[in-house]
């Protein structure tokens, strides 16, 4: 680990190192490219993982989180501007396509614009918004920016920072559409975005020629209020963000907060844990089937998805009391122990699964209709899938074994055996057959750990107040959507300096346009059903 | 068997007893108007309920039971509804054109009937070119269609519309072979005599192998003219939203609605006349006492009971398969069922020609 | 004089609020009601009442609650909740599940705006009755009510299945006390619209 960091030290002198929770280089931003370009090309560290916004008070900055899939080694880069009046720093779009969006994020959110950056627009808050509110110094009052009254506008044009080469940074107007292009609106309320996602579309008859994402109409800010809350009342955040892999998530959070306090987990929760967190996948995955058989126009499918789905929420509903929204997880176990049935209602419905993915076989996958509109639609060739940052069973349809239950084994996953689900072809049929085998893999999981739970606490006791050291945390686990991250930046106090979600949601949107050009209206329905983005787990 | 002409011609001759010839056709067409409005809403309530029910059949669910027995009224509330609902107009929209789309549909489905076998004697018009006329009038249809979605002044609308104009046009042509792989082999456009023609066996018994390939042929080209699943396109509702009646309301919109279900039923009663021999019982030559036992049925019933189960395959369709791409859709009549028609066309001529059928 | 508002799903006293409901009556009767047209306003109230349907509208979590109303086991379509339609023009009622943050409040606005009377709201959740957890937000509404008429809330977070088709057979009960000749509806005027 230690070796990348003398290599950094070796190219570009200034850089120091912070250890703190986790250890990161900082650079200084205008080494920022040198850096970026040789971690990527000499050291193959080809995926970020997270591009973090931060406002250190007298800076503002951004933390960068690289993987290199080929050794599975991470480091983590550090760059701050202390110009708060107008920030600037390196864009490290050309190195990592993942940033697009993120960057977008963080201008959205601290103002910081990104020299080299294509498209410098805000993301989630709307083009005339005041402030950027994870500053610290934001005014939180609600007059600050009302309630807006009128219709949105969207300009066809965006700025982008370039830098000449006499070193001064000049902005240049970049046309998002043409006047001649023939715009169609689809969403935010629309059917088949699966929320209120909204792509503005320009087609050529029926073929796409360019999507332009737009987010951010269900951004809640949770990110902001989590600054405000203590650690066991951010948790409930987590469940609301992508609320299909709900376990998943608070499952990280709270894995976060206990590695950082340093608590021992009881090995009944960790086995209880896991055996939620595959109940939900397996739940998510019914939910794609359902949710890509429906926009697909195959609405019976979708109800028996729905129908299979459902007995995993009775499951949920005995022992968490809540179907959808669990609120299951807490720092240091679970809330409440499993219900007497628990047990025997699992195995009620590992014995009665195979059946219902027969049906679907039979129903869905083996259709001629449903094959020929899937097959060779939106591939994603392996190189882009970690060009674009796509973790997760989108990812590993394209080839990309990037499972985190593998990779870093959190929970018992060590302890069982299961096959990581990989597929080259990486088109949606791919991306579809991969959940549907996820799905059998879950069930083999649960299998094995059902009859095993140890006894014992099902939480561990912790102080009334829960406070983290300072330091900087970072963890992973892998949500039914893919690598579902928390990075928390802590002062010492009982509220987080920074939480950051990292979800995977954000890297689908980013790659949607690069998936759908030149396909038809109907694939963009198509490949948008089988990435499985949840809208909240974007916007946050 | 009962002949519904008797009927008719009696109320012609009382007609025409004290009444002048113009003043008798006005009256006449006024009952058979009235009469076929009833019917039209009849069919397209039960239709409405039949498919909810079939839907939730299919789907593990109960469907309407609340309102009346067995939810039986579900319809009828939607019709309140629906002819009480505020009709929007637009702003920028076609106003006239944007009134009259709705109505085309409907007339065009209305026209339809006009030469529907429903029974025997029991047909409005009966001309010696019956067949091209049913072909003709329901191909106004697309035309409301696209006028919908041309007027409506909407993207999704248009693309809609054109959608369907595309896939009518197309499917249209299928139709249009196998119905005249009928019209061969039967000898005769007129409706009454194709079923006439029936009285032994119905021609898709008769007719060997060409007679089925036209009916499945038209099976999947009459599904893909009413604009159902699996060929719902123009209204695709994850794509489109709800197609080209996407700004339609109030009645406009109910409009749209019941000329789908009646479609539905013009097209599975046109496919029972062409090929399940209409309200002909089933004769099986030979067996004169189970034929005899057959003939007691009214032919009302077996034209109904026939439609019917044309309707549920259609249905079933729906309710299973996913929807076909637009590309996939076209590909799929100029590449496969065109050729395969045309094809079948020389078949059933040469097999008329020759004689090679029972 | 009681009022009774029953529904074949469930009978007036098992309702929770009836005090609203013959609040409401009492209201609504105060000019008296005329016997021809109060017949003709049950008629047609029953026929509004039993076919509401929903627009597929959805922002977050409460909205794959409100699909599993429609799937299966809950099956809203066996009162009539059948035809979920995605263009607002045709649908009847919406169900504002989820939050609504400041980028969508004219969107919702809109929406609304394009849905053909009678029409009407239901807040599903604690997002769109308040804000919910996300109150203290800078881009969350605190509630939907500022932006629109809301007719029915369903608490939760996110409601049961069951809590849904409870507040959707409120809605019910509520069409069903409406007038159509001489109601409330005759008093708005149509604006002036600009050419």
């Amino acid at each position: 680990m230690s070796n990348i960091y003398d290599k950094i030290k070796a190219i570009v002198p200034e850089v120091t190192i912070e250890e703190n929770g986790l250890s990161m280089v900082v650079v200084p931003s205008e080494k920022m490219p040198i850096v970026a370009s040789y971690l990527s090309e000499k050291e193959s560290f080809d995926s970020l993982v997270a591009l973090i916004g931060n406002d250190w008070g007298d800076s503002l900055g951004v933390v960068y989180i690289i993987d290199s899939t080929a050794t599975n080694e991470r480091v983590v880069l550090k760059t701050s501007t202390t110009d708060k009046e107008n920030p600037m720093l390196y864009s490290v779009v050309n190195v990592w396509q993942s940033a697009d969006l993120n960057e977008r994020e963080v201008y959205d959110f601290y103002g910081i614009r990104f020299i080299g950056h294509p498209d410098m627009r805000r993301i989630f808050l709307r083009e005339d918004w005041e402030g950027y509110p994870l500053r610290k110094d934001y005014d939180m009052s609600p007059e600050a920016n009302p309630v807006p009254q009128t219709n949105e506008y969207n300009a066809d044009t965006t700025i982008s920072l370039q830098e000449q080469p006499d070193g001064t940074i000049k902005e240049e107007e970049r046309v998002v559409f043409a006047p001649e292009d023939y715009v169609v609106n689809i969403g935010p309320q629309h059917p088949a975005t699966h929320g209120v996602m909204r792509f503005r579309t320009a087609i050529e008859g029926e073929t796409i020629k360019k999507i332009d994402p737009i987010c951010g109409y269900i951004h809640r800010g949770v990110e902001k209020l989590a600054e405000g809350l203590t650690y066991p009342q951010t948790l409930h955040f987590t469940d609301r963000l992508d609320y299909l892999s709900a376990h998943q998530n608070r499952h990280a959070l709270c894995m976060c907060i206990e590695e950082a306090m340093g608590i021992e987990v009881p090995e009944r929760a960790k086995y209880i844990r896991t055996i939620m967190d595959e109940l939900s996948r397996i739940g998510s995955h019914l939910l794609l089937y359902s949710t890509l058989c429906m926009d697909l126009g195959s609405i019976t499918a979708f109800i028996y998805g729905f129908r299979d789905r459902d007995k995993i929420l009775d499951i949920f509903d005995d022992t968490c009391g809540g179907r959808l929204i669990m609120n299951y997880n807490k720092i240091g176990g679970v809330m409440a122990d499993i219900h007497p049935e628990f047990v025997t209602k699992v195995k009620n419905f590992i014995k009665y699964m195979p059946k219902g993915l027969a049906e679907y076989h039979a129903l869905f996958s083996g259709n001629i209709i449903a094959r020929n509109r899937m097959e060779g639609v939106g591939v994603l060739s392996k190189e882009d899938a970690i060009k674009f940052g796509i973790f997760g069973p989108t990812g590993r349809a394209s080839g990309w074994a990037n499972d985190v239950r593998k990779l870093e084994p959190y929970g018992v996953y060590d302890k069982v055996d299961f096959e990581q689900v990989v597929l080259t072809e990486g088109d949606t049929y791919a991306r579809y057959m991969i959940r549907l085998k996820e799905i059998e893999q879950s069930m083999h999981i649960i299998e094995q750990l059902i009859d095993n739970i140890p006894e014992g606490d099902y939480a561990a006791k912790t102080k009334p107040i829960i406070k983290l050291p300072e330091g900087n945390f970072f963890k992973r686990v892998e949500g039914a959507r893919g690598a579902f991250g928390v990075y928390i930046e802590s002062k010492g106090d009982k509220t987080p300096y920074r939480m950051k979600f990292v979800s995977q949601g954000l890297n689908l949107i980013g790659a949607v346009d690069h998936i759908t050009r030149d396909s038809k209206i109907a694939d963009l329905i198509a490949i948008g059903g089988s990435l499985d983005y949840v809208i909240p787990d974007i916007d946050r | 068997m009962f002949d519904f002409s008797i009927i008719t011609t009696w109320i012609d001759e009382l007609l025409n007893n004290f009444l002048q010839p113009w003043a008798v056709v006005l009256v006449e067409g006024v009952i058979i108007g009235v009469l076929l409005l009833l019917v039209y809403a009849l069919i397209a309530l039960a239709l409405i309920y039949a498919e909810r029910k079939i839907c939730a059949f299919f789907q593990c669910r109960y469907g309407p039971n609340r309102v009346g027995p067995l939810g039986l009224m579900q319809p009828i509330a939607d019709m309140f509804k629906m002819l009480i609902k505020e009709i929007i107009t637009i702003k920028n929209s076609d106003k006239f054109l944007y009134g009259l789309a709705p109505f085309l549909v409907i007339l065009s489905s209305m026209l339809t009937f006009g030469c529907m076998p429903f029974g025997k004697g029991l047909l409005v018009l009966n001309f010696n070119i019956g067949v091209f006329f049913i072909m003709a009038v329901s191909s106004i249809g697309v035309l409301g269609i696209l006028l919908a979605g041309w007027s409506s002044n909407n993207k999704f609308t248009l693309i809609g519309a054109m959608r369907s104009g595309a896939q009518m046009i197309s499917y249209e042509l299928s139709i249009g072979l196998s119905i005249l792989s009928v019209v061969v082999y039967a000898g005769t456009m007129q409706t009454s005599e194709i079923v006439e023609a029936q009285n032994n066996a119905w021609f898709l018994f008769s007719g060997h192998i060409p007679m089925i390939i036209a009916f499945i042929i038209y099976i999947i080209a009459g599904t893909a003219e009413t604009n159902r699943g699996p060929f719902d396109l123009p209204e695709a509702e994850s794509e489109l939203t709800a197609g080209y009646h996407t700004e339609y309301s109030g009645m406009h919109f109910g409009f749209y609605y019941l000329a789908e279900y009646l479609n539905m039923f013009i097209v599975s009663g046109i496919a029972s006349l062409l090929f399940l021999g209409g309200w002909m019982p089933l004769h099986i030559p030979g067996w004169e006492s189970f034929n005899g036992i057959m003939d007691y049925i009214p032919s009302v019933v077996w034209f109904f009971i026939k439609t019917a189960v044309i309707m549920f395959i259609i249905m079933w369709f729906k309710w299973t398969f996913p929807r076909l791409r637009i590309d996939q859709l076209i590909k799929f009549e100029w590449k496969y069922l065109l050729p395969i028609g045309m094809f079948n066309l020389l078949l059933v001529t040469l097999m008329t020609v020759f004689g090679w059928h029972f | 004089m009681e009022v009774k508002v029953d529904l074949k799903s469930m009978k007036h006293e098992n309702f929770k609020d009836n005090e609203y409901i013959e609040q409401l009556v009492k209201e609504l009767r105060e000019g008296g009601t005329n016997v021809v047209v109060g017949v003709l306003d049950d008629v047609i109230n029953w026929g509004r009442s039993n076919s509401l349907w929903p627009l597929t509208f959805a922002t977050s979590c409460c909205g794959i609650e409100f699909m599993s109303v429609g799937a299966a086991s809950n099956d809203m379509a066996r009162f009539g909740f059948e035809v979920t339609r995605a263009s607002p023009r045709q649908a009847d009622f919406i169900m504002v599940a989820g939050t609504i943050v400041h980028k969508m409040a004219p969107v919702l606005k809109r929406l609304y705006d394009q849905m053909a009377s009678p029409k009407y709201v239901i807040a599903v959740g604690g997002c769109a009755i308040s804000g919910g957890p996300f109150k203290n937000s800078y881009h969350v509404v605190k509630g939907v009510n500022e932006i629109i008429p809301v007719d029915v809330y369903i608490p939760g977070c996110p409601p049961r299945p069951e809590a849904m088709l409870y507040g959707m057979m409120q809605l019910q009960r509520k069409v069903k006390l409406e007038r159509f000749f001489g109601g409330v509806n005759k008093k708005e005027k149509r604006p002036e619209q600009d050419k």
